[in-house]
């Protein structure tokens, strides 16, 4: 049994390999994990109405505004889900909501 | 007395909870564990509360000791609340020449008389009154304890003497006028109680 | 040189928990084993171990804390019975499931309908699908051994380990025991050191992650084999501990068993009761043995199929019931490891002692007496009996 990294284990894996109680030998493997596939509909960031109060921030669930010396920057949208959280809390109409074309 | 001999000997206690009868049960098993004995002492558990009848068993044995079930044919019984013998058959399955140990105030004939002429052995101790005597409050443990000793003659009375005095020392190390009043209760109990 | 000592099988856990000494223990009361964190908490109140003890609002959480505990890298122990068992019921799964060791002791009683604190196996019999291993003492000088036992048990398989006793039974019943000095315990128990652990930042783990379809069953099948090989490490672990106490544990006992024609099959403190039942019968000239069950997951059925090979008939004794309607869990399953061999003994079940039903010589007498009757031509008849209940005759 190897001391596998979450990029090792995939669907392929046999019982006799995979890890013991199913521990990952890494911390935050979610990051590896493409949800923003998931989205209907879509955030865009208009960063001339943001006034950086960074409401928006402590409310996504998914983690997916990042946040750099004090400023946010536009959606991470490998795992943005499109839950529209952000759009409801934000004071200032500083992020739109539309339907994504795939 | 009985000799002490090398089959297993079985006693069974009934009291009321909050009385100590199942604090006096295992009492016996550790003076019999440091007389170099196999103990057992367990409570049989009912309601847990103030004043229920409540009973407790000690094995005792030269032999280790595997049953794990009530005791039902006595050697002895010993009752630590005369007011038990009105609700309980304290004599139920009690072995043709056991013991009776009464904690009472009563004379033998008067308990004889309340369990409707019981003619077996009967060692009636009144716990109460030594043990005001001695401690100077009703702690009727230690003498319940010495009369079961004596009376069954279960265990070697000078090795208990002597193994209760260390035992005494070691819980009231801070009280010394507790260990000398516990050893008064249990040398006049071995002095006083006798069996008819 | 061994300390001779009086105690309850309660205050022997304790006792052994105080000589490991072990990281963390989270517990919660109830009875028949609240006595245990009782004791340990006076230990710790007096300094003699330096143990993160977490009184917690539920076994729920007391179980939770064991888990957490043990996927930081500590070593964890707790202890319950009965409703708290079944409370801790879904995170059973999840330590198991985890692969997480953790020493847990059961002080074994009845569960509810109706209510009772009398002693039963339903409490541990019930968990014995969860993936923990389980080990049964007959009194409170194996569960001591057991429990000492039990910790490098569970952290060489990384199986958690339940440590079972007979409620109230031994675990409040005071008899002779034989204790090990403080640094003989010490020393064999080691120092606890995991390999990967959460609170390791050098090597940064994820436990318990979501375990989709494509990969549920990989993990149970892996279970599964830590389970079918964790009698390597008990039996391993038992000769270590032989070495050091001189008394000597396997997955099960078998009792005047060299000639015996007849058997009884038990877990417990009953076991003990049932030797007396042996004994006496074998001065009647009777060929009568015991095999008690020390080890019950994994299941000895190798062990038990040896054991019983050689008998004509045997009664497997179950202190729970499990409502298949055609029998308790021991003698499902001791029927089943038998099932293989070219001659097999009679076998019946006897549901015995639930709630607390005392359980005397004489029942075990009576269970030779139905085992004599079959040895000697006697038709088996219904094989899913009771001792012990009072019968107002045939069946409506």
């Amino acid at each position: 049994m190897k001391k596998m990294k979450a990029a090792d284990i995939n669907e392929t894996i046999s019982w006799q390999d995979i890890t013991l109680g199913a521990e990952i030998y890494e911390p935050a493997t979610s990051r590896y994990v493409q949800t923003g596939e998931w989205r209907v509909m879509t955030p865009v960031f208009k960063e001339d109405k943001c006034k950086q109060c960074l409401l928006c921030v402590p409310f996504c669930p998914d983690s997916s505004i990042p946040v750099s010396e004090g400023r946010r920057t536009d959606f991470d949208f490998y795992h943005c889900k499109g839950c529209g959280i952000c759009v409801t809390v934000c004071p200032f109409d500083a992020i739109d909501y539309v339907r994504e074309e795939k | 007395m009985i000799n002490m001999s090398d089959k297993t000997v079985e006693i069974r206690w009934h009291g009321r909870g909050g009385q100590g009868a199942k604090t006096a049960c295992l009492l016996l098993a550790e003076a019999a564990f440091f007389s170099g004995k196999y103990v057992q002492g367990f409570p049989e558990y009912g309601p847990e509360r103030m004043g229920a009848p409540i009973t407790a068993y000690n094995r005792i044995s030269d032999h280790e000791l595997t049953v794990h079930s009530n005791i039902y044919t006595p050697d002895h019984v010993v009752v630590v609340d005369e007011t038990l013998l009105h609700t309980v058959d304290v004599l139920k399955g009690l072995k043709e020449g056991g013991i009776l140990i009464i904690n009472s105030k009563k004379s033998a004939a008067e308990i004889r008389e309340m369990l409707g002429g019981y003619d077996g052995k009967l060692c009636v101790v009144d716990a109460e009154r030594i043990s005001t005597e001695t401690l100077g409050r009703n702690f009727p443990n230690t003498p319940m304890l010495a009369a079961v000793v004596k009376a069954s003659g279960v265990l070697d009375i000078t090795r208990f003497t002597n193994d209760m005095r260390k035992s005494f020392g070691h819980k009231f190390r801070t009280k010394p006028e507790v260990i000398e009043g516990n050893m008064k209760a249990l040398q006049q109990t071995l002095d006083e109680v006798t069996v008819e | 040189m061994a300390i001779r000592e009086r105690m309850s099988g309660n205050e022997a856990v304790a006792t052994a928990m105080r000589q490991i000494n072990p990281d963390v223990c989270g517990a919660f009361p109830i009875t028949p084993s609240t006595e245990i964190p009782e004791y340990f908490s006076q230990f710790m109140a007096n300094g003699l171990v330096d143990t993160q003890f977490v009184p917690v609002e539920s076994e729920h959480s007391a179980m939770s804390v064991c888990i957490g505990a043990s996927a930081a890298g500590a070593r964890a122990v707790t202890a319950t019975s009965s409703a708290g068992l079944a409370y801790m019921w879904e995170l059973l799964y999840v330590a198991a499931s985890s692969r997480l060791p953790i020493t847990m002791a059961v002080s074994n009683r009845a569960l509810t309908g109706p209510i009772s604190i009398g002693n039963d196996h339903s409490d541990s019999m019930g968990a014995r699908d969860s993936g923990w291993l389980q080990i049964y003492a007959e009194n409170n000088q194996e569960v001591y051994d057991n429990f000492i036992q039990g910790i490098l048990i569970t952290e060489a398989t990384r199986l958690p380990v339940m440590i079972c006793q007979d409620g109230f039974i031994t675990s409040h019943g005071v008899a002779n025991i034989e204790l090990l000095e403080d640094e003989k315990v010490r020393d064999f128990v080691g120092e606890y050191e995991p390999e990967e652990y959460l609170l390791n930042a050098e090597n940064p783990l994820a436990v318990g992650p979501y375990g989709t379809a494509p990969y549920y069953m990989e993990v149970k099948r892996a279970q599964a084999q830590a389970m079918k090989e964790a009698g390597t490490a008990i039996l391993d672990v038992a000769r270590r501990f032989e070495e050091l106490s001189g008394r000597s544990y396997g997955f099960i006992e078998e009792y005047r068993m060299e000639d015996a024609e007849m058997a009884v099959v038990a877990i417990g403190s009953s076991a003990g009761t049932g030797k007396a039942a042996v004994d006496q019968l074998r001065e009647e000239g009777v060929k009568a043995g015991l095999v008690k069950v020390r080890v019950f997951r994994p299941f000895p059925a190798k062990e038990l199929a040896e054991a019983l090979g050689k008998v004509k008939a045997a009664a497997i004794m179950d202190k729970a019931e499990s409502f298949s309607g055609c029998g308790g869990p021991m003698f499902a399953e001791t029927r089943s490891a038998l099932y293989d061999l070219e001659q097999r003994p009679a076998l019946v079940n006897y549901i015995y002692g639930l709630g607390g039903r005392d359980v005397t010589v004489d029942h075990f007498f009576h269970v030779f007496r139905d085992l004599e009757e079959i040895c000697s031509g006697g038709e088996v008849g219904e094989v899913y009996r009771y001792i012990g209940v009072r019968d107002g005759g045939a069946e409506k």
